[in-house]
């Protein structure tokens, strides 16, 4: 009884926050509208019983994700109310089409709960005496640690990407440059005037 | 009590949110990629979902992988796109022909 209660509330403002943040007119809202639903999101994968991926949600998610959008959102001097134009023209048009993709993806549902799916061989069965976190962790680290380590270089690429990208040297720069200082030589910096009387010095 | 089936409803129904969430700001990339994000969201649930209830961890440990991409793809969408703001001063969908011959 409680599981359902729980269950339905957390789904119930899942998707309320999903259709604010699809809605909401200023993306700052939309991006604190995103955030709850991640909330929410991992606490339906707590009902589940995945503890792991539910604390992962949430930092990853919340703790990095939701704030480099709001970073993103607030630094970008834009104006929004010009990027909404058409929401109202294209409402009639996608929520036909959300509305099939919906009724096609829970008829898929309703056919599979005609017969249940049945494992012969399971890859990594739930164990029974540890905790979901190491038990994890037991799969990860062995069956799966090739597949750890190449999404440890996918993050890897994703923040030399984003740093190369979005760095730039200043062209007002005026750190010393000892190269360009040794490769000075006299006759470039210094110049022989013979100044007559009564006459400006043209420099 | 909970099935498998509702959390596959529920999974199906935040999908076409992000789905429908694309549709309707064609023109702000921001919200197009924070609806990439709910859709990636709602894979997560399906994977975590099949994962609890056929006890096979590998669902979870997959949903994990889908999370890092996520991530990454958030980074660098989001890097693009400021550069492209300092360079145009605009973000809008419709504005990005500059390849167009």
């Amino acid at each position: 009884m409680i599981q359902a209660f729980a269950f339905y509330l957390f789904a119930g403002l899942m998707i309320l926050s999903a259709g604010l943040t699809i809605t909401a007119r200023n993306p700052v809202h939309s991006v604190l509208w995103l955030i709850l639903a991640f909330f929410n999101a991992a606490g339906l994968m707590l009902l589940l019983g995945a503890e792991f991926i539910a604390m992962l949600l949430v930092i990853v998610y919340v703790g990095a994700v939701a704030v480099l959008f709001l970073f993103v959102v607030m630094m970008l001097d834009i104006d929004f109310a010009e990027l909404r134009a058409g929401f109202t023209r294209y409402l009639g048009i996608g929520s036909v089409l959300a509305v099939a993709l919906a009724a096609e993806i829970v008829i898929a549902v309703a056919v599979h709960s005609a017969g249940p799916i049945e494992l012969s061989n399971r890859i990594g069965p739930t164990p029974a005496t540890i905790s979901n976190v190491q038990a994890i962790g037991e799969l990860l680290y062995t069956r799966y640690l090739y597949v750890f380590e190449a999404a440890g270089l996918v993050l890897l690429v994703a923040m030399i990407g984003a740093i190369v990208l979005t760095h730039r040297t200043r062209r007002d720069d005026r750190a010393q440059n000892a190269s360009r200082q040794i490769a000075r030589r006299p006759h470039e910096a210094t110049r022989l005037v013979n100044q007559p009387v009564g006459e400006g010095v043209e420099l | 009590m909970i099935g498998l089936e509702h959390y596959l409803v529920v999974s199906a129904i935040l999908f076409v949110m992000g789905v429908l969430g694309i549709f309707l700001n064609r023109k702000n990339v921001i919200i197009i990629l924070m609806a990439i994000e709910l859709i990636l969201l709602s894979v997560n649930i399906n994977l975590v979902a099949f994962s609890a209830y056929l006890h096979d961890l590998v669902g979870q440990v997959f949903a994990m992988f889908v999370l890092t991409v996520a991530a990454g793809e958030a980074a660098i969408g989001l890097a693009i796109l400021v550069i492209y703001f300092r360079n145009r001063g605009t973000i809008a969908v419709d504005d990005v022909d500059r390849l167009r011959g």
